[in-house]
């Protein structure tokens, strides 16, 4: 019979971006046991994201902070011994905390004693025609395109939306002998030099930012501020992007000129939103937060939520950036050795202290970029009603307001109505614009909710699933008495 | 090595700050595509101009890699039997990479 019976660990980390590995590495210092688990081939998350295997920096030229952050922490997870697996999606959790995983080999379950979420963010795209076309990919997808597969995502390519992540993909895509057609930017000039007092806190990224400025300049990329995608036709050889100009809520103005750029792709992303699947699965409390991306779950400073031995940390916890995250895992770690009894109450509270002082600066850059990608009402009002909102069952802008006309009214209820957010991605690409639609019905986000977590959090198959399970592991009980 | 036909030129490859794993070649649909030890699979399709992946649903619309980072499941394909995120998995030599509607047609 195959022992199915999970592996003990004081601590499980899902997720090894910047948060989850830094807060694995402290809590090993604390003398945990961890296991620091990522469905990606290498720790460093999306914003250290590590070369594909087998490739390798090239001697001789600059490399980027960030590569050359990411490879430092790898280093340091490879000499410290932690346990890491790699490759391995989670795609159950329990409410023992009853950690499957699935990877190469076949299915583990885990049990630890504490859990912490780290698993950052994903992307999020308001709807417009043409959205769907292949060759139109998120912006994070194209820093990925772009900084690990080290390949462009288009020869010429129209780069739009919202957040710091549009400069760093169009000046990417320079760097890399591309051709970038135009920059649309959801943001007035006015709203990124709002941001100034808390990039002061942030000199380097600051002057990152101007050299990006100056470079794009340069190329003679035209920049357009207040400015969206209104659709992109495919014809001929490639895309025609027709660009708005907007409101700052992202309204379209009426009778404004609409400039066409002729690309071969877009690259197009507004904002980025936490990753909740785990915490959702293990029904702890959330709350609306846009500024900080959406829904979080609800944690004290150090990332403790409303369920024991559930812990959250990084971006996933509330958007505040990369170097907020790490010391927001190291917080979220101290705080699990305290409270599994491996850290005392005055060692705790001393460290507790020191790195929140930490977390303080880069937290505030951080959340002030966050705001800058926060959805924009005005962006989702002008969603036309023939436009795909969920891309996995195909349910149009129109299909959520009949919905929604006819009664839904939360997410549960729209995606028993109309299948959105039923497909593979589990709602994870439309749920937050979806229930900003159905939001705008109903009253507010909170009244809408979100889509109740379920397993399988990733597509699992069957036979996958079953591992090596045969007829004789079925337990058969005794009769009753007759 | 025998030369694909889907490679478009130039390059979207990008090797100021890189060296790549070796050339080699995957299978998709049957047809010998070039690609780099160690590229996603998606990432080696879409550089060979191979960005429809699959159809959709209900619309039959086009769809290909979206995300990349294994969340919107646009890119699924059969690698040997399998069903991944392109997205998700390094290319190797010989690799087996069947679209979703190859393997339907091909199966009836």
């Amino acid at each position: 019979m195959v022992d199915v019976r999970p592996a003990p660990i004081d601590l499980l980390v899902i997720g090894a971006g910047p948060a989850g590995a830094r807060a694995a590495l402290r809590a090993q210092s604390c003398g945990l046991e961890v296991l620091l688990v990522d469905e990606n081939g290498d720790a460093g998350g999306q914003v250290w994201r590590p070369l594909p295997p087998g490739f390798k920096r090239a001697a001789g030229v600059p490399h980027s902070a960030e590569a050359l952050q990411g490879d430092a922490l790898r280093a340091e997870l490879g000499r410290s011994g932690i346990q890491c697996l790699f490759g391995h999606k989670v795609w159950n959790v329990g409410s023992s905390l009853r950690t499957d995983l699935i990877g190469p080999e076949g299915v583990a379950s885990w049990q630890p004693r504490a859990l912490l979420v780290a698993t950052g963010t994903t992307e999020r795209v308001v709807p417009f025609a043409g959205w769907t076309l292949p060759g139109v990919i998120g912006l994070a997808a194209a820093t990925i395109l772009l900084k690990s597969q080290n390949m462009l995502p288009g020869r010429r390519t129209v780069v739009a939306g919202s957040g710091p992540l549009l400069l760093a993909v169009a000046n990417g895509i320079l760097k890399a002998g591309g051709e970038v057609t135009a920059v649309l930017d959801l943001a007035s000039r006015g709203d990124w030099l709002q941001t100034l007092p808390s990039l002061a806190s942030r000199p380097d990224l600051l002057w990152q930012g101007a050299q990006w400025q100056a470079r794009l300049r340069r190329a003679g990329v035209p920049m357009l501020y207040r400015h969206g995608i209104a659709s992109v036709e495919a014809g001929g050889k490639g895309f025609r992007v027709h660009a708005q100009q907007v409101d700052k809520t992202g309204m379209p103005v009426p009778g404004a000129a609409s400039p066409i750029f002729e690309a071969d792709a877009v690259a197009v992303g507004h904002g980025l939103v936490p990753g909740t699947d785990v915490t959702r699965l293990l029904r702890a409390r959330h709350r609306y937060e846009a500024s900080r991306g959406g829904w979080i779950a609800d944690a004290d400073p150090q990332g403790r939520t409303s369920v024991a031995g559930l812990y959250v940390a990084g971006d996933g916890a509330g958007i505040a950036g990369a170097a907020a995250a790490g010391i927001h895992g190291e917080l979220a770690a101290v705080a699990c050795a305290h409270d599994l009894g491996r850290l005392s109450a005055e060692a705790h509270t001393r460290e507790r202290d020191r790195l929140l002082a930490q977390w303080h600066k880069p937290a505030r850059f951080g959340r002030a970029m966050a705001g800058l990608m926060a959805l924009r009402e005005g962006t989702v009002a002008s969603i036309a009603s023939d436009t795909v909102v969920c891309r996995c069952e195909d349910v149009t802008r129109a299909e959520i307001d009949a919905a929604a006309r006819e009664g839904a009214r939360d997410m549960n209820q729209l995606k028993a109505w109309t299948r959105c957010g039923m497909g593979p991605c589990q709602g994870r690409t439309c749920g937050d614009v979806a229930a900003a639609v159905l939001a705008v019905h109903v009253g507010s986000r909170e009244a809408v909710g979100c889509f109740t977590g379920r397993a399988p959090l990733r597509p699992v198959s069957l036979a996958e699933v079953a591992g090596n399970y045969t007829y004789a592991d079925i337990p058969i009980p005794k009769a009753a008495p007759l | 090595m025998k030369k694909s036909s889907t490679s478009p030129a130039p390059s979207l490859r990008a090797d100021q700050a890189v060296r790549r794993g070796p050339a080699m070649q995957i299978l998709v649909d049957g047809c010998p595509v070039d690609a780099f030890e160690g590229e996603s699979v998606a990432a080696a399709l879409f550089a060979a101009g191979r960005r429809e992946l699959r159809r959709s649903p209900r619309d039959h619309a086009p769809r290909g890699m979206f995300c990349l980072m294994g969340s919107c499941q646009e890119c699924l394909v059969w690698i040997e039997a399998r069903k991944l995120p392109a997205c998700q998995v390094p290319a190797a030599a010989g690799m087996e990479i069947e679209t979703l509607g190859f393997r339907e047609q091909r199966l009836g």
